[in-house]
């Protein structure tokens, strides 16, 4: 199960090679392999139950790999769990952010135990996404898409390489999925990698983006 | 893309960790108190199961306070790890790259000082309720001080290791209660050798000790079972 | 050694080596409780001062023995299958737990048929039965964490954990009882231990003990083979092996 186009003649930055996974009785990856290069966004697809989640979980170090292996800039996983991840930002089905904090202070602590963040920098971003009136507001009273932006904003603060978001544009309307792909856009200019789970393919086309289809 | 970045402190960190959850409790007011209160009407419950003769009361109030100090801590529990491992913040900080050990420390540091504190401050009070003489306050705040600390510490290994399991409550109990009953020996037997004017440095010194031995090693084990926990 | 190690720790390899030693523990391990329990009940005399209540030391004593022993094998079999991710050794734990407990129980349960001629009372707050009680809540809390997991992976490694939380507890217990207990009465008569015992009791003590270690070594052979058919019930080599039959 490769990914689709003929990868890059560079090393890859990250790189799964036949990966298994068992959810109890279950087998749920059968030997998936992928590489990553900077600058590339893969977007993993399949219908539901077939593992999107699982595999993205595994990428990210949350959940052990049960056979096969996984690299990180050439280096074995989870021995080089640590470098990993502060290059590595992820974005679960589940916001991460404490409905009794404002957007603002979610994002500061988010972003404080990682690296040195100022205010200004917080509400720039926010401003980005749009969702600047929401900064002092606890995160309880904003609305499900709201929310969602404020996660996407602290996936682009963390200033990680690699981003691992699944299904990132849950919630959001049209003009926040084109707000968040040029985003996305923006970061691959920069080098940065992408890994989505997804039921709608982004940036479709356009060059250094690739779909991973589970079966 | 830079790959550098200035990473903060280790004690940046606790600091930060500490303030968020003060922070957040100072915002959930009620969920901090229900321990305490918890505290007191157990502690209300032998008077009225025994006797209200304060004499009685007075020989088993070392126990009584113990225990029911035991108990509220533990019921603390359940608001320690469940909601930061519901709403995602934990995945977080278990991908943050800082040591999720030293994480959960500082989690159950102030834990401690929003509940265990409190029913330190509390105790003589309640104490003094069941007949207990003011000459023992000093030893009852001490050992409760130095013992509710091991009980947050092997309390929060227990509530890592059962967060993600449905209805973990009893099981909890079931994990923390036999870890947790060296130090209520210590803790009451203190109590009460101080209340007949015997010398209480050791078993002082012995809560001292497992206090930081379980400060020392005990995180190691949460952030282990923490690992796990979030597998879910 | 470590080839050998690596081989062991496959499951139909485990498997059937597990068959073959069992009945070289089992037959030996009747064999000697046999003759220990001759040896015990008949041949050693009366005790002077407990009379023939002490007999049922060759029970208790081994009991005793083989409880903690056992809960160290599971702590450290736990800590193997964690540290170098051995799936064997989280098997040998989970088989080692039943049968702890249950030497815990026939150590309890001993210990207060003894206690109702000698104090008179069924239960005694005795430092010795009172850290097995705890160690029999120790065991419980391992199974009921170990019960709470659908994954048999996760439940592995968090009961791991739990388990080398509680072996590094228990001689805290241990110390903790001690004390509590000094705190009540001076030393008093002999209670459980045996303290200078002489030859003609001793022996069958000394062969009782072997006789219930070689016992635990059979039922763990049993245990873990029933544990590794539940692990690998979906595996090839089992239903190979079925299908042969």
């Amino acid at each position: 199960m490769l990914a689709k186009d003929a990868a890059t003649s560079t090393q890859p930055q990250l790189e799964a090679r036949a990966v298994h996974l068992w959810r109890g009785e279950k087998h749920l990856l059968r030997g998936v392999s992928f590489a990553l290069h900077a600058g590339e966004l893969l977007q993993v697809v399949g219908p539901n139950g077939v593992g999107k989640t699982s595999l993205l979980r595994s990428v990210a170090g949350l959940l052990p790999v049960e056979a096969g292996e996984i690299f990180w800039q050439g280096q074995p996983l989870p021995a080089a769990n640590d470098d990993y991840h502060r290059e590595l930002a992820y974005l679960a089905h589940v916001n991460g952010l404490k409905s009794d904090l404002t957007a603002l202070e979610n994002l500061r602590f988010a972003v404080s135990i990682r690296r040195d963040v100022t205010t200004e920098e917080l509400r720039d971003t926010l401003q980005l996404l749009r969702i600047e009136s929401c900064s002092d507001l606890p995160v309880r009273a904003l609305s499900a898409g709201q929310k969602r932006r404020v996660a996407l904003a602290r996936v682009m603060l963390t200033r990680a390489s690699l981003w691992i978001l699944d299904e990132p544009i849950t919630n959001l309307d049209k003009a926040g999925i084109a707000l968040f792909e040029a985003r996305i856009a923006d970061h691959m200019r920069q080098g940065g990698m992408i890994l989505t789970a997804a039921h709608q393919l982004l940036l479709q086309g356009q060059p250094g983006v690739r779909t991973l289809e589970l079966q | 893309m830079s790959s550098v970045q200035t990473t903060p402190g280790l004690s940046k960190i606790l600091m930060l960790v500490m303030a968020r959850d003060l922070r957040l409790a100072v915002r959930h007011w009620d969920q901090v108190l229900q321990p305490l209160i918890f505290f007191v009407i157990v502690t209300t419950l032998f008077p009225l199961a025994i006797s209200p003769a304060l004499d009685e009361l007075r020989k088993i109030s070392p126990g009584v306070l113990w225990v029911a100090a035991m108990l509220a801590s533990l019921l603390a529990l359940e608001s320690l790890f469940r909601p930061d491992v519901e709403d995602g913040t934990m995945e977080q900080w278990v991908l943050s790259g800082q040591p999720l050990s030293l994480l959960l420390l500082a989690k159950t540091a102030t834990h401690w000082l929003l509940t265990g504190l409190p029913l330190v401050l509390m105790a003589p009070i309640v104490g003094t309720a069941l007949g207990m003489p003011q000459s023992v306050w000093p030893v009852l705040a001490g050992t409760l001080a130095l013992g509710t600390g091991s009980l947050s510490v092997l309390g929060a290994i227990g509530a890592a290791l059962t967060v993600s399991v449905r209805r973990g409550s009893v099981l909890l109990a079931l994990l923390v209660l036999p870890l947790e009953m060296p130090v209520l020996i210590f803790g009451a037997r203190a109590v009460d050798l101080a209340m007949h004017g015997e010398a209480v440095a050791g078993p002082l010194n012995l809560l001292a000790a497992l206090l930081l031995f379980f400060v020392s090693l005990g995180p190691f084990a949460m952030a282990a079972a923490m690992r796990i926990s979030v597998e879910s | 050694m470590w080839l050998w190690f690596h081989k062991l720790s496959s499951p139909p390899y485990a498997y059937r080596t597990a068959g073959l030693v069992r009945p070289w523990l089992f037959w030996p391990a009747i064999a000697l409780m046999a003759i220990g329990a001759f040896g015990g009940l008949v041949l050693a005399p009366e005790d002077y001062q407990q009379k023939d209540a002490f007999r049922i030391i060759y029970v208790h004593v081994p009991s005793a023995s083989l409880s903690l022993m056992i809960y160290t094998v599971m702590a450290v079999a736990a800590a193997v299958g964690v540290i170098w991710r051995i799936k064997l050794a989280h098997a040998v734990a989970a088989a080692c737990a039943p049968i702890g407990a249950w030497f815990t129980v026939a150590t309890l349960v001993t210990g207060s048929i003894y206690g109702k001629p000698m104090w008179g009372t069924w239960w005694e707050w005795d430092p010795r039965l009172t850290s097995e009680l705890i160690l029999l809540f120790l065991y419980l809390g391992y199974m009921a964490l170990r019960a709470s997991f659908d994954d048999t992976q996760r439940a592995d490694r968090a009961s791991a954990i739990l388990a080398i939380v509680g072996v590094v507890n228990v001689p805290i217990v241990k110390y903790s009882v001690v004390w509590w207990n000094s705190l009540h009465q001076g030393p008093s008569i002999s209670k459980l231990a045996a303290p200078s015992i002489e030859g003609s009791m001793l022996w069958p003590l000394l062969i009782m003990m072997l006789a219930f270690v070689l016992y635990f070594g059979a039922v763990l052979c049993d245990r873990l083979r029933g544990e590794i058919l539940r692990r690998e019930r979906n595996a090839s080599w089992l239903t190979e092996s079925l299908a042969r039959s």
